[in-house]
């Protein structure tokens, strides 16, 4: 594992050496604060964030992305036959990301990349992508990361971790696919003084995180108990059932195929897709087994912190970034909801 | 604002015990220190948690479309507008209702709130003059009309137009010298300025439809985005399909909208799509001199044909 110290001066030149051989995302200050995207050539992560709206999700799952090609033109070779999209192999690094988003990428691996069944949008994209994190010194008040099994500074899910030492970046590279991307932004090593450093800055900023919550006692009830539990509709009263959480949450997976076709050329593009909306839900029949809106509301706090953990037993499928909890135009608060699932004592 | 809440509750636990209502739909004290939840209190007990302040930005006329059972509900002058054109419309009938009038003093910007706050927001307070914001270690106090809503500062209505009761005296309605000053900067930019210009505006909508949804205008069964016989627009993050979500929305509002700003407050990017909805709020008062929800005999402009109508501007 090497060692990382970089000076913050260097930073810009550290990043226009390591774009001549990598495509970047990251964290980019705009009008109404920063958010994370594709940068342009030449354009600099900015590492002095709090937080973005978006996450690195974005990356490995587009919220559009074209799967394949065709034509309708019947004097076309070819016609009507569907041919995969060229995609561009460069190596891709998303740098700034916090770690625990980089955790998220993992829970969606759980879906995309299965042993038995690999997604290959998502795993081309996955394999082409170098993670580069921004540990966290002051974790936003909706931060509950440490909660969700990772936190401000988890290494588990990164390649590298960077870490704000006041005039420096300090960090580690933590697998081959970092050191690669350490070696083409020519990073300066840093002594033995990192590790140190960065472990007295782990401590601070988790101690910083007031916001916790437990699931300990949902993974004892019966799906059929939580689900017919009483508080559902209070809960969910307020929710206007707009797809604002599983847009900005870095773990929901969800998506739609669609079609569409201009003139004579068409392209099957998949897009995210929002179990919040009805058309979700509603089978071709015309039924919808969650036409109710509260229902819809239940079924995401039921499949993140329910089905998910049963199914699974790895956690909850959430990493506390807090975003839901932020962005949410009525106050929508995991947090509460877990603790209302959590104490739940279903009558006998 | 804590007189407001003391009375909500008064007249909310009053109807509700002598059966006026089956259900009281206002706010209550969110999770976040900035904001307030839309709550429905069922019991006398449970219409204790209701509060008013200047977080309570959605518009709770939302939550009534199609109810069919008795409701009392809190309405600031904007959603008592909504709640007209509700009853025009006949999505709730005025017998249904008990309603609770707030006159409004405005409500706080949330992100103006976010960028005085020097760390987590624990409360904030208002006195319909001062807004005190507490946090973690910090406070402090602004002059309410330098964090008010956009909306809000240009409001026409801050008393409801209908109530059963109102939670406070009538307030003295504002006096507005230039009211569509950011719709004329529009309409003087060239065609390709304002091309770009709402390029800009839309360039960060995921399309959640959190604006759709915050609006009680926007109640049909399916929206036409989520049509798919026949499907209408494009459900990517393709530029035009975004473009013609939002256009097509404000069209759909022209003539019934009040300006709430509830589409704003709820956008998760801080996207202004009031540009568009406030465009046809100008046309309909300058070409048909008619405001939306003002009166409950008086259908919206473009709901209704009459042979002296306007029409120089479409020859």
């Amino acid at each position: 594992m090497k060692m990382i110290s970089i000076k913050k001066s260097d930073w810009a030149g550290a990043m226009e050496k390591v774009q001549k051989s990598y495509r970047l995302a990251g964290p980019v200050k705009e009008k109404k604060g920063h958010t994370f995207r594709e940068l342009k050539d030449g354009e600099t992560p900015d590492l002095e964030y709090s937080e973005t709206r978006m996450s690195v999700k974005e990356v490995v799952l587009p919220q559009s992305e074209v799967m394949f090609s065709y034509s309708l033109d019947e004097n076309k070779e070819g016609h009507h036959i569907l041919e995969e999209v060229p995609f561009d192999e460069t190596p891709r690094a998303a740098v700034g990301i916090r770690p625990y988003d980089a955790k998220a990428v993992e829970i969606l691996k759980k879906n995309f990349m299965t042993e038995d069944y690999k997604d290959p949008y998502f795993e081309r994209r996955y394999e082409n992508l170098t993670l580069v994190g921004m540990a966290e010194n002051n974790p936003s008040p909706v931060n509950f990361s440490t909660s969700c099994g990772t936190g401000p500074f988890d290494e588990s899910c990164l390649d590298i971790i960077l870490a704000d030492a006041g005039d420096s970046y300090i960090g580690k590279a933590l697998t081959e696919k970092g050191e690669k991307f350490a070696a083409a932004a020519g990073f300066a090593e840093g002594d033995s003084g990192v590790e140190a450093k960065l472990a007295e800055l782990k401590e601070q900023a988790e101690g910083k995180i007031k916001s916790k919550v437990s699931f300990d006692k949902i993974e004892k009830m019966t799906i059929l108990d939580l689900y017919e539990a009483p508080f559902w509709e209070e809960a969910a009263f307020a929710c206007i059932n707009c797809g604002t959480c599983t847009y900005a949450c870095p773990t929901c997976w969800c998506f739609d195929i669609q079609d569409e076709v201009k003139g004579k050329d068409g392209v099957r593009m998949r897009n995210w897709d929002t179990c919040m909306s009805e058309v979700y839900s509603v089978h071709t029949t015309g039924h919808d087994p969650r036409h109710e809106a509260w229902q819809r509301t239940r079924n995401r706090f039921m499949h993140k912190l329910k089905y998910y953990l049963d199914k699974y037993e790895d956690g909850i499928m959430c990493v506390g970034c807090g975003r839901c909890v932020s962005q949410c135009p009525v106050n929508i608060d995991i947090r509460k909801v877990c603790q209302q699932m959590n104490d739940y004592e279903p009558s006998k | 604002m804590d007189a407001y809440t003391d009375k909500i509750k008064e007249i909310s636990k009053k109807i509700l015990s002598e059966g006026k209502v089956d259900v009281v739909i206002g706010f209550r004290k969110g999770t976040l220190g900035y904001m307030s939840e839309p709550y429905m209190a069922k019991s006398e007990k449970e219409a204790e948690n209701l509060v008013f302040d200047c977080n309570c930005r959605m518009n709770l006329v939302n939550y009534v479309t199609n109810r069919k059972d008795k409701v009392g509900i809190v309405v600031k002058g904007c959603d008592s507008r909504n709640l007209v054109t509700h009853i025009i419309e006949n999505k709730i009938k005025r017998e249904q209702l008990y309603i609770i009038g707030v006159p409004c003093t405005g409500l706080a910007d949330k992100k103006a709130l976010l960028d005085l706050a020097e760390g987590e927001i624990t409360s904030v307070e208002d006195d319909n003059e001062t807004i005190t914001i507490k946090g973690d270690g910090f406070e402090k106090k602004v002059a309410k009309s330098d964090v008010l809503q956009s909306n809000c500062k240009t409001c026409i209505k801050r008393n409801p137009v209908i109530f059963d009761e109102l939670a406070g005296p009538e307030v003295a309605e504002l006096e507005i010298s230039d009211r569509f000053a950011d719709v004329d900067e529009v309409e003087k930019m060239s065609a390709d300025e304002r091309w770009n210009f709402f390029g800009e505006l839309l360039s960060e909508c995921t399309r959640c439809y959190a604006c759709r949804n915050a609006c009680p205008l926007c109640y049909c069964p399916t929206c036409f985005v989520d049509e798919s016989r026949p499907q209408w627009v494009g459900k990517s993050d393709n530029e035009t399909d975004v473009l013609t979500y939002h256009f097509l929305r404000a069209f759909h509002d022209a003539g019934r909208c009040t300006d709430c700003g509830a589409c704003e407050a709820a956008c998760p990017m801080d996207i202004k799509m009031r540009y568009f909805t406030r465009k046809t709020i100008k046309d309909c008062v300058e070409k048909y001199g008619s405001e939306a929800g003002m009166e409950l005999d008086k259908r919206p402009a473009l709901d209704q044909y009459k042979i002296n109508d306007p029409n120089e501007f479409i020859k």
